[in-house]
């Protein structure tokens, strides 16, 4: 194993991570402040990236494309849970079925509005290309995913940490009735939280276009990961997010390289492992 | 009235066991094929509901040993040439086994955080099917599965089949029957409803729920086996996600905690799915309904919902009439 190799990989894995934390993050909150088991969070994803190629044909730039996505989705996923999901607090089979219900109707929608053709979002000029050092080579798109992970996630933090609507966000999370009782409007703050996650999806497959591409299955193809993450580093945990988004991505990674026979069980058995000894996860709290 | 309640369900379960005994010879073979493979489904479910209608766990990846029962035949048969015993028995045994190491993983956790492990351990098996290529033939799956051998009588014509998985379906039944009915299954419903309580009273929980998690397995495992029979084919889709949630899907609709309720759900979204797929491509938009509409209109399934209507008539007599 060459170090080019080993580096390589890392590079691979931690950009993996990079996208795995924009979409599992908005799960992670919405799974820690309202318990929802959200099968619905791929096609968030999946749709995001369908919006912003529609757009794009359109004529819309990359920039254009990533806020109408965002918006759509945080629509969605608002109407989604004003309409159903808010009424199945602490039905988790309800809430595994009727999420998996819309997560159905939205692969239909998709195949029947985008056809089952895979697409790839167009990337600018400047993200496009290579930077190359000696005989290593870093394509730029790569490197701005991790960036808008890193802009994300410190976003994120600072307003859960260093804000008055983050303290009430965290209020929420730990419990929600005395949250009530001090006058916080927690229906509001869930549902802003609920749209903020579908939101963080959209934007994920948006950028996932720009290298994976957009294609029918990929919803259902990348949701157990983003369940695997939440639940490693701990439901409603940013940093338990983005810890099990880098060990998933370079797992993931490692994984398909060294061992291609075993590469799934080599990411979900360690998973499953750290599970049966943390069953919250590794940053999480019952 | 009361009477009445009693005996509707039974008279339905008979007519049902009737409806199945006399009604394959005379139908089309394409209402036979699906009779049948409603019967596989029906084992999964019954053997998915003694986990969520009688202990309460949700699993989400009871897929798991569907694929494990499928390709213990898959690969058995096509190529070891293994008889139907053979392959039968290594089966359950896979199943059971695989159910046996998963249990000890999943059982420390409830709720949510159940759902979420065994969702993890489902997809550790479907990572193999897709990717140990040399045993599973990965995503291609293992085709060319042959109709049972070295069974007493022929059972390569369609109506010999059916009836061998009937045969199976009601071992399975009878078996998990016995099992929900006897201590042990009011065991198990007495976790359900309070875990506390039962430890209190000295009950072991944890070994009641980890034997139960690993028949749940071996039934799933029977049922994987007359699966990879019926199919002739085995692929990584027996153990996705979207196939164990359709399981629940399956077990929610009847209504948990009967037996007849996941027997009866299967049924329907098999006949559902295979009906409505001649109509119009637009079947998951149709699915994607039903699991909305199930956990809105009912929560209890339709045996739930048969029972509410039942105990509303009978208590409708008695109701006194509204003074002029």
């Amino acid at each position: 194993m060459s170090g080019e190799f080993f580096i390589g990989q890392i590079f691979n894995g931690v950009s993996y991570a990079a996208l795995l934390f924009l979409l599992a993050g908005g799960l992670s909150l919405i799974f820690g402040m309202m318990r929802i088991v959200n099968m619905t969070h791929g096609s968030y994803y999946l749709l995001g990236g369908y919006v912003a190629l529609t757009v794009m044909w359109r004529g819309a730039p990359f920039v254009v494309a990533i806020v109408a996505a965002a918006i759509v989705i945080a629509l969605i996923g608002i109407a989604e849970w004003n309409a159903f999901l808010k009424r199945l607090s602490g039905q988790e089979l309800g809430q595994v079925l009727t999420t998996m219900g819309f997560a159905l109707i939205f692969q239909d929608l998709g195949l029947v509005i985008w056809g089952g053709d895979p697409h790839t979002i167009r990337l600018p000029e400047t993200l496009s290309g290579s930077w190359v050092v000696g005989e290593l080579y870093f394509p730029v798109y790569r490197v701005f995913i991790v960036g808008v992970a890193i802009a994300v996630s410190l976003t994120l933090w600072l307003v859960l940490e260093k804000t008055r609507l983050g303290a009430m966000m965290r209020a929420t999370v730990d419990d929600p009735e005395m949250a009530r009782g001090v006058g916080i409007n927690v229906f509001r703050i869930s549902m802003g939280v609920f749209a903020l996650g579908a939101m963080l999806a959209s934007i994920a497959g948006v950028v996932a276009g720009g290298f994976v591409g957009v294609y029918p299955g990929a919803d259902f193809e990348i949701l157990p990961y983003a369940f695997v993450v939440v639940i490693v580093g701990g439901m409603g945990s940013l940093k338990g997010a983005l810890v099990g988004s880098l060990m998933v991505g370079l797992l993931d990674n490692f994984g398909k390289a060294l061992f291609p026979e075993l590469s799934y069980f080599t990411l979900f058995a360690p998973m499953a492992l750290i599970l049966a000894v943390r069953p919250t996860g590794l940053f999480g709290r019952a | 009235m009361e009477t009445f309640i009693r005996r509707a369900p039974r008279a339905a379960a008979l007519v049902a066991a009737v409806l199945l005994l006399a009604l394959p010879p005379f139908v089309s073979s394409f209402m036979l094929s699906l009779m049948t493979q409603a019967l596989v489904w029906a084992m999964l479910a019954m053997s998915l509901d003694l986990l969520l209608g009688y202990i309460g766990l949700a699993s989400l990846g009871h897929a798991a040993y569907l694929a494990l029962g499928a390709y213990s035949v898959g690969i058995l048969t096509t190529r070891h040439g293994a008889d139907f015993w053979t392959s039968l028995a290594v089966g359950i045994a896979v199943a059971a086994l695989g159910a046996a190491v998963f249990g000890l993983v999943a059982l420390r956790a409830t709720g949510v955080y159940f759902l979420m492990i065994t969702l993890a351990l489902g997809m550790t098996v479907w990572g193999l099917a897709n990717r140990w290529v040399s045993l599973t033939s990965g995503d291609n799956g293992i085709a060319g599965v042959p109709r049972p051998r070295g069974l007493p009588w022929d059972v390569s014509g369609a109506l010999p089949f059916y009836y061998l998985v009937l045969v199976a379906f009601a071992v399975a039944f009878v078996v998990l029957w016995t099992v929900v009915h006897s201590p042990f299954g009011k065991t198990l419903v007495g976790i359900r409803e309070s875990e506390s309580r039962m430890r209190t009273l000295g009950y072991h929980v944890w070994l009641h729920k980890y034997i139960a998690f690993v028949i749940a397995g071996a039934a799933g495992g029977f049922a994987g086996v007359f699966w990879g029979y019926y199919n002739g084919f085995v692929s990584p889709a027996d153990a996705e996600l979207a196939t164990s949630v359709e399981i629940l899907l399956m077990v929610a609709l009847g209504g948990r905690g009967t037996l007849f309720g996941p027997v009866l759900g299967a049924f329907v979204i098999v006949l559902l799915r295979n009906v409505v797929s001649i109509y119009t491509h637009r079947w998951l938009l149709i699915l994607g309904a039903v699991y909305i509409g199930t956990i809105v209109y009912a929560p209890e399934g339709i045996i739930g919902m048969a029972r509410d209507w039942l105990k509303a008539r009978a208590r409708a007599p008695l109701r006194p009439a509204p003074s002029p």
